[in-house]
């Protein structure tokens, strides 16, 4: 067990290509951190330098307060489990996770208690003398996790482990991870593109974008107070609505109409005369059908007509268009990032947007309903066009 | 699936004849070596006696015996050495990026298609000099040298296919990168390795020109530069039958290791598979 700290820890490819920038984080003994971030980002850069398999271009990495820049990976005491398994398809599955064992020389006897261990704990013992092939793939992911855990190292590596399961699997192997990570109690990182995983499992979350940490919180901090733009837009499912937004004469404009700053932003916004371009991030839960909320909460109010309607059994999504009139969204770059990761390849067109609200299930709304929407105006976000940063984490 | 009784008939046909385009001349020389040496220019196809007597002679004469022993010897030693060298290096060409890989490549390719008859003759002279002349290791290394890049070749596309994770989690699980490589790359690359081992082991068996060249007693002479120098059983026996014997002989270790390895190889390939 031991404690991870990058310190200004950069990697450079040959080429000039910098995978991962000035990275300082520092995962604590026993901490469950979740590396995350869009394809590219770096966050499977930074888990195989932790390894050992990919060289560490500057800065420092320490390892249990040791500095293992230069050590090989079989001198830094960590296992890993990767996101094909790298199972060894010649071994049976006792073979594979007693592979460190033998080649650490443990006595035959004691190896085989651990393994029988392990298999008990992941529930692997009737498949001990079956090979890799024979395994379906979660028998496989568990069978990766065991060969890990057998050898009780300083820290476990984990590259995207679930990314090859069906759905349903996957979240049944989620919850066998975080139970793994609470009993064991050992390090861990664990990295992964998908934000719902990220959420779910980490003590922290470290975002990742371009090889940069964006933030690095518990789950409910950065869904709560994101940074910038893109760790607003990149936690959360559905994603943030971002419009754009003009403050004049104390006063938020948005296409939807004109909303009271509610006291409690007040004081993040500085001055509020002068006329401010802002970007303005709505969450789709912020928003609810104005004959569900009761008359007294604040907030204002504006109409629309429901696109799709999707009904999820406890809520809604309602899908609406809104139409920019005048206004416009500056074009920022992790807001394109952002889109990009989503699948969408180019932005919102530039006179209407697209806007997710999660409406509650007693809503009689139906789709192509003209309705009346209310939005909360004590939990809306406020970032600066130009940086991306939050105006509230400016303080 | 049904066929009809014409197709049958076609296939039969056909087959019949492909067989008996490929087997005819084994069998005639497994006949010849049958025949007794009065019988060998009868003219017939088949032996009207059957008789063993040109194997045993064959196998009274020392010339057969010991260029038997120097055959399988030196076909084995060549293979040996020449298959893990080409593993070592093949494992070096598909998982590390150096200068000079490409060169490497290009080299290994042009000595495999050099025309060994255009270095024979100064080998001999060289192979006189330095004392390798009629020795085994003097058929050793020419044989292991022309085997290597085809070795090479064929190990690259085995050890490509296995996936580069399994030696990342052979580095994590604190294996040194030997040990990566005997226990995990090779064990997996098997079907390659056994694929080589036949190439490399049938060239060297086979191999005529060297054998003559190289060799002049038998100290190290192998079979089939034997067989050019077979008598018979005196001076004055016409030899054929012996030779057809000789040849008999000379082919049945290799049908053994090619059905030995062929099983080996099938198992390899059908082995467990990365994920699913």
């Amino acid at each position: 067990m031991a404690e991870i700290v990058f310190d200004d820890v950069t990697k450079r490819y040959p080429d000039g290509y910098e995978a991962v920038k000035s990275m300082d984080l520092e995962i604590a003994d026993g901490e469950f951190m979740i590396l995350v971030g869009p394809s590219g980002c770096g966050k499977s850069t930074a888990l195989n330098m932790i390894a050992g398999l990919e060289d560490i271009s500057g800065g420092e990495l320490r390892i249990g307060g040791e500095v293992v820049n230069q050590k090989a990976p079989r001198d830094r005491d960590i296992a890993m489990v990767f996101q094909s398994y790298a199972l060894y398809p010649h071994m049976s599955v006792r073979d594979n996770m007693a592979f460190p064992l033998t080649i650490m020389k443990v006595p035959k006897e004691d190896a085989n208690k651990r393994v029988e261990e392990a298999a008990a704990t992941l529930d692997l013992q009737q498949h001990l003398d079956r090979k890799p092939s024979q395994l379906s793939g979660g028998q496989r992911q568990r069978v990766a996790m065991g060969r890990a855990i057998v050898r009780d190292p300083k820290a476990f590596l984990m590259d995207e482990p679930l990314s090859n399961l069906d759905a349903k699997l996957r979240v049944q192997m989620r919850a066998e991870v975080a139970r793994l990570q609470d009993r064991l109690s050992t390090t861990m990182v664990y990295v992964t593109h998908d934000q719902t995983e990220a959420m779910t499992l980490g003590d922290r979350v470290a975002i990742m974008r371009a090889g940069q940490l964006q933030q690095v919180a518990s789950p409910m901090e950065l869904y709560n107070h994101p940074n910038n733009l893109f760790v607003a837009g990149f936690i959360g499912s559905p994603s943030m609505n971002f419009l754009p937004g003009r403050i004049h004469d104390g006063v938020l404009k948005l296409p939807v109409g004109d909303i009271a700053i509610p006291d409690s932003k007040r004081a993040q916004l500085g001055d509020t005369s002068a006329d401010q371009p802002l970007i303005v991030g709505i969450r789709p839960e912020d928003f609810e059908d104005a004959a569900v909320v009761g008359s007294d909460s604040r907030g204002a109010t504006f109409r629309t007509t429901i696109d799709v309607l999707e009904a999820m059994g406890s809520e809604y999504y309602a899908h609406f268009t809104i139409s920019a009139e005048g206004h416009e969204l500056q074009e920022n770059a992790e807001l394109r990032e952002l889109q990009e990761d989503a699948g969408g390849g180019a932005l919102a067109t530039p006179d209407s947007f697209d806007v997710v609200a999660r409406l509650d299930q007693t809503s009689r709304l139906r789709a192509h309903d003209t309705a009346e929407i209310w939005i909360n105006a004590a939990k809306i976000h406020f970032f600066d066009p130009e940086s991306g940063r939050s105006l509230a984490a400016q303080q | 699936m049904q066929r009809t009784g014409k197709e049958v008939a076609l296939w039969s046909i056909a087959l019949t004849l492909v067989l008996l385009y490929a087997l005819i001349p084994v069998i005639l020389i497994i006949s010849l070596s049958l025949k007794k040496p009065a019988d060998i220019g009868d003219g017939k196809f088949l032996p009207q006696s059957v008789s063993f007597d040109n194997y045993d002679n064959v196998f009274s004469t020392d010339t057969f015996n010991s260029a038997l022993r120097n055959s399988i010897g030196i076909a084995l030693i060549a293979t040996v050495i020449s298959i893990a060298l080409a593993a070592l290096a093949a494992y070096a060409i598909t998982r590390l990026e150096f200068t000079g890989k490409a060169l490497i490549l290009t080299g290994a390719l042009a000595i495999a298609m050099f025309p060994p008859i255009s270095i024979v003759g100064s080998l001999f002279d060289l192979w006189r000099r330095i004392g390798l002349f009629d020795t085994w290791l003097g058929l050793i290394i020419p044989y292991m040298t022309f085997s290597l890049p085809l070795a090479i070749y064929t190990l690259s596309a085995f050890f490509r296919e296995i996936p580069w994770d399994l030696d990342k989690a052979a580095q994590v699980d604190r294996a040194t990168p030997w040990q990566a490589f005997t226990k995990v790359m090779v064990p997996l690359a098997a079907p390659g390795v056994f694929t080589a081992a036949i190439l490399v082991f049938i060239f060297a068996w086979n191999d005529f020109l060297f054998a003559t060249v190289l060799t002049s007693t038998d100290a190290s002479r192998t079979v089939p530069a034997a067989l050019a120098f077979f008598t018979g059983a005196s001076q004055f026996t016409d030899p054929t039958g012996a030779i057809a014997a000789a040849a008999v002989v000379v082919t049945i270790p290799i049908i053994i290791m090619v059905l030995i390895f062929q099983r080996r190889i099938v198992a390899g390939l059908t082995a467990g598979a990365v994920k699913g």
